[in-house]
């Protein structure tokens, strides 16, 4: 008798007992449950919720490891220990394990706490209500260290996931029920709850928030700046960074979301292995460069002048949009999320424009909230069922006219 | 022995006919002045005594007011006790009537008020019309009380205006290990989650409460 029959035997024996979804959830995370349906024919298809959130899990490591190495990055060229990257990607300057480690150190708590807690929250719901552990926390646990500023205090970002977690999908009964994506929730609750470690120019760059107090209690050391694209833009402000430094990642910026190439290279896996929607992210790629192409013509026709304070963004070439700030990684991971998304194809051409549109119009009108695609996908999400609902009617509405002309 | 047998007019609105987390009612002025512990305190006086008083007088004139014009009649009565209320406090708290700005005014659009006397007012005679004012105000009381705890302490650090967690700026107390205020807790939506966990924990002790 081999190690997994014992286990299922364990099972067997302690049907009872209130630990059970526990254990389970560890059984099922090592083994494929050997129940099977007993009556009737069944398809059986290899992609179950447990493929499909380990196939995006995949897709975002590479964004978390570049992740480690920005931290890095960002923190030697910010206290002029290295010269910033001069050979394209593959640079010496970036890929080196002095930087590695360091946001190795400063981000492995993040992931650890995030799924510490969030799995821990999955543990209580799961037991108090009897039922099985869903997977379901295992690809927002992994996307929400992503979005956030390295330094952020690990205190917040708990009582954020236990926000998050417990009032944006627990109380609609769990995984799969849920309206908003929690992952944008919990970054948004951060975002609003404690704006001074979420946003401005001290919390992209690993120590620059202390050496500000450092420099505030008399200290001579220099201050670190490390504004976003996006934050520079906003002031009027020029950017120094080249476009293909925006576009490999080598910008300040939350952990994982500034490498628009690994990005576009994770997108383009998900939609080979149809996890995620090609529709959704064309469009909203779409959206956004109508809206950037309209802002650069109101600023070609001269009918917004430098001295307004929307120019900075306005007259940004409408292309760069989809390399800065969280853009990329929002349409490719988390506007694809297919429990908040339209369920319907032609809903999901409405809902991805739409994200594309309202992000870059948040981004620009409101330099308060710079980052527009976040509250974008929030606002659709809450929209998707109505979107869903009218494509559904108007299907049957054309479907019913068509039968009417028929038997006429 | 009337006081007695009519006790469940208090007691019901206290719990399981709560006006704002079961009758849903008074949820704006729930949302819009509950950031401070003290401003949400003087809302439930002022709506006490309105809703108090204005039951009362409803209750007294409920066989001589024609039906078609009655909610003109009772806007006329909310509105000279919330007139009363709000010059009350302009003249003796000024600083609160300040914070309370408008609110004080739109008590005459609560609709726990306009609901009770259409309810109950003008169906019941004055005592018991009085008991249903003074428990539905209370339950409403209990609710803005309980949320502006929370949002005053986790969003500003402060219980009516004293510093309990210690000083952000001087980093005392709990700052001292790194803590900070929710700014979130301020904002209006941080309220109506507030409310909602409220309903939850209320409604999961009280099965026959939940709804399909």
């Amino acid at each position: 008798m081999g190690l997994k029959q014992n286990l299922h035997n364990f099972k067997e024996k302690n049907k009872d007992k209130k630990w059970l979804p526990l254990f389970s959830a560890f059984h099922t995370f090592l083994y494929a449950p050997n129940e099977v349906t007993h009556n009737g024919t069944h398809i059986k298809g290899a992609d179950d919720l447990k493929r499909t959130m380990n196939t995006v899990i995949m897709a975002l490591v590479p964004c978390l490891i570049f992740g480690m190495f920005n931290a890095g990055y960002q923190h030697y060229l910010a206290i002029g220990e290295i010269n910033s990257v001069s050979g394209g990607f593959f640079s010496p300057e970036f890929w080196n394990a002095a930087n590695f480690w360091v946001g190795f150190f400063k981000i492995l708590p993040l992931v650890l706490v995030s799924y510490g807690v969030g799995l821990g929250i999955e543990f209580i719901f799961a037991i108090k209500n009897g039922h099985e552990v869903e997977e379901g926390y295992l690809v927002t646990g992994m996307l929400v260290p992503l979005i956030v500023p390295v330094d952020i205090p690990l205190w917040m970002l708990a009582v954020a996931v236990i926000f998050g977690v417990v009032l944006g999908k627990e109380v609609f009964g769990g995984t799969g029920m849920n309206i908003l994506n929690p992952a944008l929730l919990i970054r948004a609750f951060l975002f609003f709850a404690y704006p001074t470690w979420m946003s401005g120019d001290k919390v992209w760059v690993h120590g620059a928030v202390e050496r500000t107090n450092e420099i505030a209690a008399g200290s001579s050391a220099d201050v670190i700046s490390g504004e976003t694209i996006l934050g520079t833009l906003a002031q009027g402000k020029e950017v120094v960074d080249s476009v293909w430094d925006m576009f490999y990642g080598f910008i300040p910026g939350s952990v994982g979301e500034t490498s628009t190439l690994l990005i576009l290279l994770g997108g383009l896996f998900l939609i080979f292995s149809k996890i995620g929607s090609w529709r959704i992210m064309l469009s909203a790629v779409a959206g956004a460069l109508v809206m950037g192409l309209i802002f650069n013509f109101a600023v070609d026709a001269e009918w917004i002048t430098g001295s307004s304070k929307f120019y900075g963004l306005m007259s940004t070439t409408f292309w760069h949009h989809l390399l800065i700030g969280g853009f990329a990684f929002g349409v490719v991971y988390m506007a694809t999320d297919p429990v908040t998304a339209s369920q319907t194809n032609k809903g999901k051409w409405i809902y991805g424009f739409l994200i594309g549109f309202i992000s870059i119009l948040i981004r620009v009108f409101n330099p308060a909230y710079p980052e527009g695609v976040m509250l974008a996908i929030l606002l659709m999400n809450v929209f998707a069922p109505t979107i869903d609902h009218y494509v559904v009617q108007g299907n049957v509405k054309m479907r019913a006219k068509r039968l009417k002309a028929k038997t006429a | 022995m009337g006081l007695f047998k009519d006790s469940n007019l208090i007691t019901d609105p206290l719990a399981d006919n709560n006006p704002i987390t079961i009758q849903v009612l008074g949820i704006c002025s729930a949302l819009a002045i509950t950031a401070e512990l003290e401003a949400s305190i003087v809302m439930s006086i002022a709506v006490l005594f309105v809703l108090g008083v204005g039951n009362v007088v409803i209750s007294l004139m409920r066989n001589i007011i024609p039906s078609k014009i009655r909610i003109i009649v009772q806007l006329i009565v909310v509105a000279t006790l919330v007139i009363i209320v709000d010059l009350v406090l302009k003249a003796f708290a000024y600083q609160l009537s300040k914070t309370l700005s408008v609110f004080v005014g739109l008590i005459i659009t609560n609709c726990i008020i306009m609901g009770r006397f259409e309810a109950f007012a003008l169906a019941n005679r004055p005592w018991r019309s009085f008991l249903d004012g003074i428990g539905n105000s209370l339950g409403y009381a209990m609710i803005l009380i309980i949320v502006g705890f929370f949002r005053e302490l986790l969003g500003s650090g402060t219980l009516l205006g004293m510093e309990v967690l210690g000083n952000p700026i001087d980093k005392t107390g709990v700052y001292a290990f790194g803590y900070e205020n929710n700014g979130f807790m301020l904002l209006a939506p941080m309220a109506l989650v507030t409310v909602g966990i409220i309903i939850w924990v209320q409604r999961s002790r009280n099965e026959a409460l939940i709804e399909d």
